[in-house]
């Protein structure tokens, strides 16, 4: 950092070590932190491979002796979960059934809806942007008891369909919101230039505006598969049994407590819970930080 | 070609009304400029004449052609938008040929367009490449190209060289000015530079509040602007605006000078008078000899400014500041006290209450 | 060679017409269903909430009884007064982690990208994994206080979530470890946003960088602060998942919040009329914090439009 010529000067020399000590305080704090947030991802990984003995003998934190699958293998295929003993598999499915569906629909939805709300806007359509907008904050648990209604109206209770139903109307506010807000950064003179080259609403579209969308189609996608994934309390009161997501299944896991805690199996479960967010994450999360940064503080 | 017919436009938004009924006709082949300061107009005026907005009420004609409710695409028009707006995921090719895909022309008539298009913006060796990857004038030029390919009727320019540099600029203008000369196509060319509008139009359309101020040859508004927004707008350094009151042997200025100008008929009691900097001189016996009706003032140096050829010189003549412009050689030094000539046939004189040229 | 117009164009511009009605037309079914979401939805719940519903939605008039009942419930007073405990010390603690982490980010260090993941990844998991594994940390058989007694610290209590007084930290803990990397993403944004020239200039006037942190950058993204507080005390407002993994709301109904009182009231216990009141105080919640703050967002930017 410093040159060479100024080496020897007194006030280089002390700007040079006053430099060194800032490094190590930040590494040092930085180093702090990354152990206490990657703590919980240790154990759980660790755990699932280290057998229930001496997990009960040395305690969760601890570095393994000994390795095993079987674990895995349980919670995947056999462990016992309300009674029915056929692992997560199913639940796991039950999650891929209902967020890849719920994701691509609502995405779509949202770049279309974006697309419309900051380039042919009409006469009220900041209104009703801000309408949709509400959806964004209404809890849950309001609209609980008018979707276990309306799910049963349609015959759709106790299923992933519903589930899929209700993901997609929940996540319209996010995607439009992600879009639009991306999509106003568009320059209008683009639209209008495509306009006088004779390109109309959907040559626009696929021509113009979704070969610029990658960023924020990949900011929506991941955010809303992480969401649709983790989600809880819809997938615990709207299905039951079989048709529950993984989510739902975990807290059963957790619940259906014998006297010893399976910890092996149950980390197993949880990571089986937990993998496909986390994939999605360390694939997109670059591009997701900066389109989330771009789109939430505006 | 075309030409080109506005009648009684007007644009709102809302309650808003930002064209205030405009009336305009440029002939075939001709270069009007639109030009006024940001919020105008212009730009909205230009817009409904792409029929990329609608017009509220009046008639918008190319050639005889009412086409108010003609979508862009069928005007026969290409646009030169102030950004470029080049399409960022398309190479320069690709840009210049969308709008012939999208009008379904033959594969090999685009390729032959797009050859004769490159080859005459001399932009071939960049047909490949992303506009990100492009410089301000190259973009520049990718932009004109894909306007050039349309070979249109009527070509819209939209301020398309306030993002360049200041030399890139004037090199673009030259340009455009011969593209023009060649293509002999009518042009409107929206800018708030008023030296662009100038040098390049046939004729200019001021406007101010959305209205139409003037709307003549570029030497007529320069010299016989007809109001003192035309007066002030046009011309750098501005026009200098001094207030007097009309007397029998001419205009009496607040400082006490005469100036041997008789005001014209119907010319109240107060009045403005507006003379260009260029048009003051240093008092001297050559240059009396050939401004015979100069008045004689004298004024205070306040700031010498160089630019090179000539020397912008502000003085103070009474409480009014004033401005001059005089060749380099002949320019005083620093603070001092200068004898001036007032080339009084020149000046244009103004009605304060209506801001109207007399 | 006059322009005409092209064949099979009507002349009143009818294409052009139904071109706008297009984008409009597609809209339509994204706005009946956002309707539906927020306002048919929340309406029917608060109408409910004035029934007499038990285990079904029934639609005698009670008026705001549910209501008085709901107040007079000593869970739900346990409920409402843990969320305010929790709120104030997530978010601060959140923001306060969230800050730290982002100016340590932005002083030019090395494998940026790495840190960044690591602080951010909790945000991918889910509440219920988050609170399922530190459910286990804090137990005291197998979690943190058996690891530290077993290296030698016999005294050490860490035991959080076995006791009704400090389950709620366990709580705010886990609720911090999970969000403070949000807080950090959207902070080191706000920081990298701030003009450059701004902190060349603080330099140059010789301020200690601590001093141009607390007196230049910090100010200028005010803004920010007040961005995450509000989606930070959204999350709080909502909280459910994290508290069934993590405690289950105990010990006893020590941990119980909002959001778990109206599961429970509406799915467990059969009074939907009652749990649907507790959902429109949790609307209330979210619109105390919500309506100032698109106020405020209103407002700046009439001010800033105003100024340009």
């Amino acid at each position: 950092m410093v040159d060479a010529v100024f080496a020897d000067d007194p006030a280089a020399r002390a700007a040079q070590r006053a430099y060194f000590v800032n490094r190590v305080v930040i590494y040092g704090l930085l180093g702090v932190f990354s152990l206490i947030y990657l703590l919980p991802l240790a154990v759980v990984i660790m755990n699932s491979f280290r057998p229930l003995p001496e997990i009960a003998e040395y305690g969760l934190i601890n570095i393994p002796r000994q390795i095993h699958f079987s674990a895995w293998a349980d919670a995947w295929g056999t462990y016992c979960i309300n009674g029915a003993c056929e692992g997560m598999k199913r639940n796991f499915m039950n999650s891929l059934y209902m967020t890849i569906p719920a994701t691509i629909i609502s995405t779509i939805l949202g770049a279309l809806n974006g697309y419309i709300l900051s380039k042919w806007r009409f006469r009220g359509s900041e209104v009703l942007f801000t309408c949709m907008l509400l959806g964004v904050f209404i809890p849950g648990q309001l609209a609980l008891l008018p979707w276990a209604f309306l799910l049963g109206q349609l015959g759709l209770n106790n299923s992933i369909a519903g589930l899929v139903l209700v993901h997609v109307i929940q996540g319209i506010s996010f995607t439009t919101l992600f879009c639009r807000n991306f999509y106003v950064s568009i320059p209008d003179d683009l639209i209008k230039a495509a306009r006088i080259d004779g390109a109309g609403f959907w040559r626009i579209f696929r021509k113009i505006v979704l070969p610029i969308s990658p960023p924020i189609l990949i900011v929506t996608v991941i955010w809303q598969f992480t969401g649709i994934w983790n989600e809880f309390l819809f997938g615990v009161v709207l299905t039951s049994g079989k048709q529950q997501p993984i989510t739902a299944a975990l807290v059963a896991l957790a619940a259906s407590e014998t006297n010893v805690r399976n910890f092996d199996v149950m980390s197993a479960g949880v990571l089986i819970g937990a993998v496909p967010p986390l994939l999605v994450y360390f694939f997109g999360g670059k591009y997701f930080v900066r389109g989330l940064t771009q789109g939430a503080v505006k | 070609m075309a030409t080109l017919t506005i009648r009684n436009a007007r644009k709102s938004f809302g309650a808003v009304e930002v064209l205030k009924g405009v009336t305009l006709a440029a002939e075939d082949g001709e270069f009007i400029a639109l030009v006024g300061p940001s919020g105008c107009g212009k730009s909205t005026l230009l817009n409904m004449i792409a029929g990329l907005e609608r017009i509220t009420s009046g008639e918008i004609y190319i050639g005889d052609w009412l086409v108010n409710a003609v979508p862009p695409k069928d005007r026969d028009i290409a646009m030169v938008f102030q950004s470029y707006a080049l399409y960022p995921t398309m190479t320069v090719r690709e840009n210049i040929t969308f709008g012939m895909e999208s009008r379904r022309v033959p594969k090999r008539e685009q390729d032959a367009a797009v050859d004769r298009v490159a080859t005459f913006l001399k932009i071939e060796q960049l047909l490949k490449r992303k506009p990100g990857q492009l410089s301000g004038g190259q973009r520049q030029r990718v932009a004109m190209g894909r306007a050039l390919v349309r070979d249109p009727s009527l070509f819209l320019f939209d301020e398309p060289l306030s993002n360049l540099d200041a030399k890139l600029r004037i090199e673009m203008r030259t340009e455009i000015k011969k593209l023009h000369r060649q293509l002999g196509r009518t042009t409107v060319y929206v800018t708030h530079d008023q030296v662009e509008a100038m040098t390049l139009a046939s004729r200019i359309a001021v406007m101010y509040r959305g209205e139409l101020q003037q709307f003549d040859k570029p030497a007529q508004v320069y010299s016989r602007p007809a109001n003192l927004f035309v007066a002030g707008f046009m011309g750098s350094p501005a026009m200098n605006f001094l207030p007097g009151t009309v007397e029998n042997r001419g205009v009496r200025l607040q400082d006490g000078t005469l100036l041997n100008k008789p005001a014209p008929n119907g010319a109240s009691k107060k009045v403005i008078v507006g003379i260009r900097p260029e048009h003051i001189h240093r008092a001297s016996a050559e240059t009396l000899a050939r401004h015979p009706d100069a008045t004689r003032v004298a004024a205070m140096v306040e700031v010498v400014e160089p630019t090179g050829a000539e020397t912008i010189v502000i003085m103070r003549l009474g409480e009014t500041e004033i401005t001059g412009r005089f060749p380099a050689d002949m320019a005083p030094e620093g603070e001092e006290s200068v004898e001036l000539a007032f080339d009084i046939n020149q000046a244009c004189i103004f009605d304060p209450a209506t801001e109207q040229l007399l | 060679m006059q322009p005409k117009p092209p064949p099979g164009l009507t002349p009143n511009g009818l294409r052009m017409r139904l071109g706008e009605w297009l984008p409009f037309a597609l809209l339509v079914p994204s706005l009946i269903a956002s309707f539906v979401y927020v306002f048919v939805f929340t309406g029917w719940t608060f109408y409910i909430s004035l029934s007499d519903s038990s285990l079904l939605p029934t639609y005698g008039w009670v008026g705001f009884e549910n209501y008085a009942k709901l107040w007079s419930s000593r869970r739900w007073n346990i409920a409402y007064n843990n969320l305010f405990f929790f709120s104030t010390f997530y978010v601060l603690g959140a923001m306060a982690v969230g800050l730290l982490l982002a100016i340590l980010i932005d002083q030019k260090i090395r494998a940026e990208s790495l840190w960044r993941t690591i602080f951010l990844y909790p945000l991918a998991v889910s509440f219920v994994v988050t609170g399922t594994v530190w459910s286990w940390l804090y137990s005291p058989v197998a979690g943190i206080e058996f690891m530290v007694q077993s290296l030698g610290f016999e005294n050490f209590e860490f035991a959080l979530t076995a006791s009704r007084d400090l389950a709620i930290y366990a709580v705010i803990i886990t609720g911090v470890w999970q969000s403070s990397g949000f807080a950090m993403a959207l902070f080191l944004a706000g920081l990298r946003s701030v003009d450059q020239d701004l902190v060349k200039a603080a330099q140059i006037d010789g301020a200690s960088s601590f001093r141009i942190y607390r007196r230049v950058i910090l100010p200028s993204i005010g803004p920010i602060f007040i961005a995450v507080a509000v989606i930070m005390l959204q999350f709080a407002i909502k909280t459910f998942d994290l508290v069934v993994a993590l405690t289950g709301g105990g010990p006893g109904i020590s941990t119980t919040f909002p959001a778990i009182f109206v599961y429970d009231l509406m799915f467990q216990r059969g009074q939907i009329a009652q749990g649907a009141g507790a959902a429109i105080m949790m609307l209330l919640a979210l619109t105390v914090v919500l309506v100032p703050y698109s106020l405020w967002m209103v407002w700046r930017r009439r001010r800033d439009s105003g100024h340009g």
